[in-house]
């Protein structure tokens, strides 16, 4: 790969911060620079992807300047992955809510606004709770980590997302003893999700999705709930304002605008395994034993920088990699029988 | 009814046209890398799509030239047939080398374990054989059997919407509108396939 100097391309939908950084007259200047050069057109009118061309095979990489969360880096996670650029994070998303292509999401969640937001915590807890938008980056400190993201598709990004663990926010409402399970719920709004209003586009997924863990999964460390990637606020597409990140299993399981967190005592429903039983299972944990009954697990590809034949197919590894911190949870059970 | 050759020859040419477009459109995207962040499932689903599309079309011509007596149209279905062919090997080949990145033991693996992509290399194996038959030499050669290694097309127009089924996560309504506009040509050539059938029973 090329090692020229590395030019910062915020894109234009990420945030509003980079014009605070930049004061207006420069900004201005540069605009009649690029318009001198009838490159505003362009620039303005096509997504960041745009500027990461496909056939642009030394594509150098494209990271905010501007991080608008206060996320402090957590380096266990720093491994030697190498991450994906931020134009395809947020240009290649499974989202049914906003349409089954993988384009959809990141078009139709333009003017999605997260805010307000209201996120329950409730069931077998001692003290259910209720937070609001800002309470999200708040009310625990945040801290970002590098994750391997595998999706059941069998290609797979590496992706530095900031929040917090789930253990931490359970641990604040307190679990009851009973509580065996942790069912998660996807924000059923057809007005925001038109995916949820139309069912041509929502795919035929029974909205709202829903998810579930089990309390040891739920509260293992890795477990994570985040609110931004790459130190900025998570966009509609990646599932604004607050998700699940759950880097061993497959990327269904990591749900998406979770309003509702509840703990209960049986095992919860989950949409795609109600979808598809035979196809996906309750666990999904990334397995390249175990395929997919239409292709292979045993290697994906995996979306790195660069151009399209750029790519690499790597073999997956058995609980994408993070054994040394889940595979004890799954000692007593036959993982190709619970898939 | 009956076209002039000048005419006709506008009708060829916009049919060229026509069928080169899709391609064109699709490295355009690429260039301008409106596909997303990872165009590759786009890609090979798109040129499966226009090679579905480019069989609907074919096999429409028979009935719209009887329908409206405009037997020259007859003449455009090797075209459209042979440009089927070239989308389809399109799909594989974006398969092959972008999805899997040209690993020849995973996709042979693929190929015999995975029913809906088997169901998909058979109908590309018969497609093959009409294509290499379409050459007008070969055509000649083989003289009365042309019509009936032909009569394959059939059995394409149910593995093609059986595969394009089987391969999604959800059926998607395009998947349905293609599945049932070759099931209605395939019942509008009924008393032919009728004919195909019964012929084969009779060699079995």
């Amino acid at each position: 790969m090329n090692k020229k100097s590395k030019q910062v391309v915020i894109p234009q939908s990420w945030n509003e911060a980079d014009k605070q950084l930049t004061s207006e007259a420069v900004f201005k200047q540069r605009r009649n620079i690029l318009s001198l050069l009838g490159l505003t057109a362009v620039s303005t009118s096509l997504p960041g992807a745009v500027q990461a061309g496909i056939f642009d095979l030394f594509d150098d990489e494209k990271v905010p300047v501007v991080a608008n969360l206060n996320t402090s880096i957590n380096t266990q996670f720093n491994g030697k992955d190498v991450l994906t650029p931020l134009a395809k994070v947020t240009t290649h998303n499974n989202f049914y809510e906003f349409g089954t292509a993988k384009t959809d999401p990141s078009e139709n969640a333009k003017n999605f606004n997260g805010d307000p937001w209201t996120l329950t915590v409730s069931g077998l807890v001692d003290k259910p709770i209720t937070l609001g938008y800002d309470d999200l980056y708040k009310i625990f400190a945040l801290e970002q980590r590098n994750y391997r993201l595998r999706c059941v598709e069998a290609w797979s990004m590496v992706i530095p997302w900031d929040g917090f663990s789930l253990a931490t926010l359970l641990s604040y409402v307190g679990v009851n003893n009973k509580a065996k399970y942790v069912a998660f719920e996807t924000r059923y709004d057809p007005e925001i999700f038109p995916g949820q209003k139309n069912k041509l586009l929502g795919g035929g997924i029974h909205y709202p999705y829903v998810e579930g863990l089990t309390i040891e999964e739920a509260m293992n460390p890795l477990t994570f709930m985040a609110v931004g990637l790459y130190g900025n606020k998570l966009l509609g597409q990646n599932g604004a304002p607050i998700r699940l990140v759950v880097p061993w299993k497959y990327g269904f399981k990591s749900i998406k605008s979770i309003a509702h967190i509840r703990l209960v005592d049986k095992q919860p429903p989950t949409s795609w395994n109600q979808l598809a039983p035979h196809e996906y299972g309750f666990y999904a944990n990334v397995n390249p034993q175990v395929d997919h009954p239409r292709w292979s697990q045993a290697s994906e590809r995996r979306i790195g920088p660069g151009g399209l034949f750029s790519t690499k197919r790597i073999p997956t590894q058995m609980f994408n990699g993070y054994g040394e911190w889940v595979a004890d949870l799954y000692q007593n059970i036959d993982l190709t029988r619970n898939f | 009814m009956r076209l002039s050759a000048k005419q006709f020859k506008w009708v060829k040419y916009l049919l060229h046209i026509g069928a080169v477009i899709p391609m064109l459109w699709l490295l355009a995207c690429l260039l301008l890398g409106t596909l997303g962040g990872d165009p590759v499932q786009y890609i090979i689903h798109f040129n499966g799509e226009v090679a579905v599309i480019l069989l609907i079309l074919t096999m429409l011509i028979s009935p719209i030239a009887t329908r409206f007596k405009l037997g020259q149209l007859v003449q455009l279905r090797k075209t459209l047939g042979l440009y089927c062919y070239l989308y389809a090997t399109l799909h594989i080949l974006s398969y092959f080398g972008l999805d899997l990145l040209f690993d020849t033991q995973l996709f042979i693996n693929e190929l015999l374990k995975r029913p809906y992509i088997y169901v998909g290399a058979t109908a590309y194996l018969i497609l093959s054989v009409l294509a290499i038959t379409s050459i007008n030499r070969i055509k000649r050669r083989i003289g009365r059997y042309w019509q009936k290694i032909h009569n394959w097309i059939y059995a394409v127009m149910l593995l093609v919407p059986l595969h394009y089924i089987w391969s999604e996560k959800t059926v998607s309504i395009a998947a349905i509108i293609y599945s049932l506009l070759l099931l209605m040509l395939l019942v509008e050539r009924s008393n032919k396939l009728h004919k195909f059938v019964a012929l084969r029973r009779m060699q079995l």
